[in-house]
């Protein structure tokens, strides 16, 4: 029930390989499956003969990161049965390295590279006289991005949903290999669009991590501010598109101008409304200073008082609680099974956030209350969102308020060889978490990442289950999750 | 004489419901004769025809263009004639209706799309439940005026009429305002704006037709939205001086005042569950019957 048999660090952390404990496959299999934490990443990596399988588990209780590791050759016993929140996972090691876990009950690839078409695969399916099938995408009609989803529907109700994703697969990993180079950041700020700061942040703390270099206060600071901007600017946006979804116009074409405003404000910093540009290791390149601060200040207490104008017409609309009160619940303990994160996690009652939890860089100063709400359905996930964006307003003006002083970079130093290291930051969608190794020569030998809606595409399929088939675009945007940060 | 009127300014008053909508959402909104604009448009251009279909998916909007088009000629406007009248013309409204719906779904299941054969069981099951509201509404008005013709019972709804059968009115324009928002997939009932197939009603059913097909079912549209707006706007302005001009005059404004409260109605309100759909237009019908349960106890208008 303990750690006991991991290497518990802290995040970020870089670990020596000498130092994380190597189990037999069957040791291994029972760590995992008997610990009290959450698999926050469980990949391989190719050796010589045999595949080595890594596993980093997140103790909230303590904060610690727990890493284990393991050699198998050709199949090992699935970790599935036991604990189902690694079954998007066992199915990317088994599509990516050949590796078979055996006994998992869903075992085929999760983005199809190379071997086959996306989305040709065998269906879950559901027999009977009655039953009809749904196929939706992987064109859809709104500007969004490509997926599939096959639902097994009798009449308006959903029996089950199947998403197949993998459209958007473009070697990301693979890609870093060898590096860090000049691509490297690039590649971290184009993993998803709409993540840019969150996936850039864990990079350069992974980064700093295996280079020992610490990112000035003021850096980190900064940091802390465009995260929250990130978040502000996108949960708006989610705010106005459930509002769209339940043709209620009012909140819908003033968040979208909300959220314009707020990604406006990364821009002023930056001169990038995603903030790309923004981050890179050893600090930030663009400071904030006295005049930029008081028009933040300025333009954040606009928008926010904006932004709580339109959103309260939600909350008094009772057409629109109609809609999003008991639609696509998820309950507690599904969501720990599936071991949902982010925004999605905390609306169903479970209160992790990686900011309080794990906390890096600015957060471990100062840790937003994390909101929760216990009903797992679409209002609990959009109050969430208007909590978050609430208490984002309250820590960036108070960053800002108190910006350390000093510089914004720190000298970037050469990655430590033969090492490890381990990195989340909390995302707007939840736990982004970075793993990277470096070989003998210092260089990336393999690097992963796991976006929060890796975890989260289950927990949607799961949401869908005995709904009417006409909620699926309300459930969906309540999730609103990456694909292009699943499939890489 | 109406029927020429209506569709004159059928796809202006599309143009209205946008340009309200546009107003609560804070923007300038499109043009007030953009339906115009597009249907001209759709008629330039090419249709696609997918290699699935029959020649039912093309006569689709032809037979429904032409079922609405013939409804249209016995709805009066207000006091304006219509161009047919004869006792008993609102059933055959109401089946020509039918049977322009009818066509619309068989084009929809033509296709052999998931989506179309969705929306079509949608369709039908909601036309189910707003036959009987709608026939129930216009019975409840006939017995009031006891007259059984279209243009008959609108041309005695005068301030005289709503004194004498007050409660009768008021029931029927609410039931045919029911009516008219499931007819023309208005919000709450459907949202004629959402880009999400797996939500419509409606506008699912016709998402393969293209070019002039497309024209004339969204004229058809249109048209339909005009005649119910036209009875309802036969209610709610009760002026009936017998000077032509001033009677139409009141009728259009009604018209458009009809436009702006299905445009204000969309503004402030969110769409219903689609659960929720069947029970209201039970309501409607419901509502109707009373009426008509009152207008028989009150007898006809001495």
């Amino acid at each position: 029930m303990t750690g006991s048999r991991f290497l518990l660090v802290s995040n970020p952390a870089c670990i020596a390989f000498a130092d994380v404990p190597e189990l037999s496959p069957s040791q291994w299999r029972d760590a995992l499956i008997t610990s009290s934490g959450r698999l926050a990443a469980l990949f391989h990596e190719p050796q010589s003969s045999a595949t080595r399988l890594y596993a980093v588990v997140a103790f909230r209780a303590t904060g610690k990161l727990g890493v284990i590791t393991t050699v198998v050759d050709g199949s090992y016993p699935a970790l599935t049965p036991d604990l189902p929140q690694a079954h998007l996972f066992e199915r990317e090691i088994f599509e990516a390295s050949g590796v078979v876990p055996t006994g998992h009950p869903g075992l085929k690839p999760v983005r199809y590279p190379h071997t086959t078409e996306p989305g040709v695969t065998d269906y879950f399916a559901v027999e009977g006289e009655e039953i009809h099938e749904v196929a939706v995408g992987p064109v859809h009609a709104g500007v969004i991005e490509p997926g599939h989803f096959r639902f097994q529907c009798h009449g308006e109700n959903v029996l089950h949903l199947e998403i197949s994703l993998g459209y958007q697969h473009r070697g990301v990993e693979k890609a870093l290999i060898g590096g860090p180079n000049s691509r490297t950041i690039h590649y971290m700020e184009t993993l998803a669009g709409d993540t840019s700061i969150g996936h850039a942040t864990a990079y350069c703390q992974a980064h700093e991590a295996l280079s020992s270099v610490a990112a000035p206060a003021r850096a980190q600071a900064i940091r802390a501010v465009a995260l929250e901007l990130e978040r502000m600017a996108n949960h708006a946006g989610d705010l106005g598109a459930l509002a769209g979804d339940v043709a209620f116009l009012p909140t819908a074409s003033f968040c979208g101008r909300l959220r314009g405003d707020i990604l406006n404000m990364t821009a002023l910093i930056c001169g990038s409304r995603f903030g790309r540009g923004l981050i890179r290791p050893g600090g930030v390149l663009f400071d904030i200073d006295a005049d930029m601060a008081r028009a933040l200040l300025e333009r954040l207490a606009l928008t926010t008082k904006d932004l709580r104008g339109a959103v309260s017409l939600l909350w008094d609309a009772p057409s629109v609680l109609a809609r999003f009160e008991d639609t696509g619940i998820v309950s507690k303990d599904l969501c720990e099974t599936l071991g949902l994160v982010g925004p999605a996690a905390r609306a169903c009652g479970v209160p992790l956030d990686t900011r309080s939890d794990f906390p890096s860089g600015m957060y471990r100063f100062r840790q937003p209350a994390v909101a929760t709400w216990p009903d797992g359905d679409v209002f609990a996930r959009a109050f969430v969102r208007w909590m978050e964006i609430q208490e984002s307003a309250r820590f960036i003006e108070e960053q800002i308020q108190n910006l350390p002083s000093g510089p914004v970079t720190a000298a970037p130093a050469p990655l430590a060889p033969g090492s490890c290291a381990v990195s989340l930051v909390e995302g707007w969608r939840g736990e982004i978490c970075h793993v990277a190794i470096t070989g003998d020569d210092g260089r990336i030998a393999a690097y992963k990442i796991v976006d929060p809606s890796f975890h989260n595409w289950t927990g949607l399929a799961m949401a869908l289950r005995k709904q009417q088939i006409s909620d699926f675009p309300l459930i969906n945007k309540s999730f609103n999750l990456s694909y292009c940060g699943h499939d890489l | 004489m109406a029927a020429i009127i209506l569709l004159i300014f059928a796809p202006l008053l599309a143009g209205v419901i946008n340009r309200a909508k546009a107003f609560f959402a804070g923007r300038t909104g499109q043009p007030l004769l953009q339906v115009y604009f597009d249907i001209a448009k759709l008629l330039r251009k090419g249709v696609v025809y997918s290699r699935t279909t029959t020649w039912v998916f093309r006569a689709g909007p032809i037979v429904s263009l032409a079922a609405v088009l013939c409804a249209a000629c016995m709805i009066p406007l207000g006091g304006v004639r219509a161009l047919m009248s004869f006792p008993g013309d609102f059933i055959l409204v109401a089946y020509l209706l039918g049977l322009a719906r009818f066509m619309t779904v068989l084009a929809a299941l033509d296709t052999g799309s998931a989506f179309e054969g969705m929306g079509a069981s949608r369709e039908v099951q909601f036309a189910a439940l707003t036959e009987p509201a709608l026939l129930l509404a216009l019975i409840s008005i006939g017995s009031a005026t006891g007259d059984w013709s279209l243009h008959e019972m609108f041309a005695v709804v005068n301030a005289h009429a709503w004194a004498a059968h007050g409660a009768v009115l008021a029931m029927a324009t609410v039931a045919l305002l029911a009516v008219l928002l499931v007819e023309n997939s208005r919000v709450p009932f459907d949202d004629p704006n959402t880009h999400l197939e797996l939500t419509m009603i409606h506008e699912v059913m016709v998402l393969d037709h293209s070019g002039p097909d497309l024209a004339f079912i969204e004229f058809g549209a249109s048209v339909k939205f005009a005649m119910f707006a036209a009875l309802l706007s036969g209610l709610i302005v009760p002026v009936r001086t017998g000077l032509a001009w001033v009677d139409a005059s009141a009728a259009l404004a009604g018209l458009f005042a009809v436009a702006v409260v299905a445009g204000v109605i969309e503004s402030c309100m969110a769409r219903l569950r689609i659960l929720r759909v069947p029970q209201m237009l039970v309501a409607a019908s419901v509502l109707a019957g009373v009426a008509i349960l009152v207008a028989l106890a009150q007898g006809v208008a001495p």
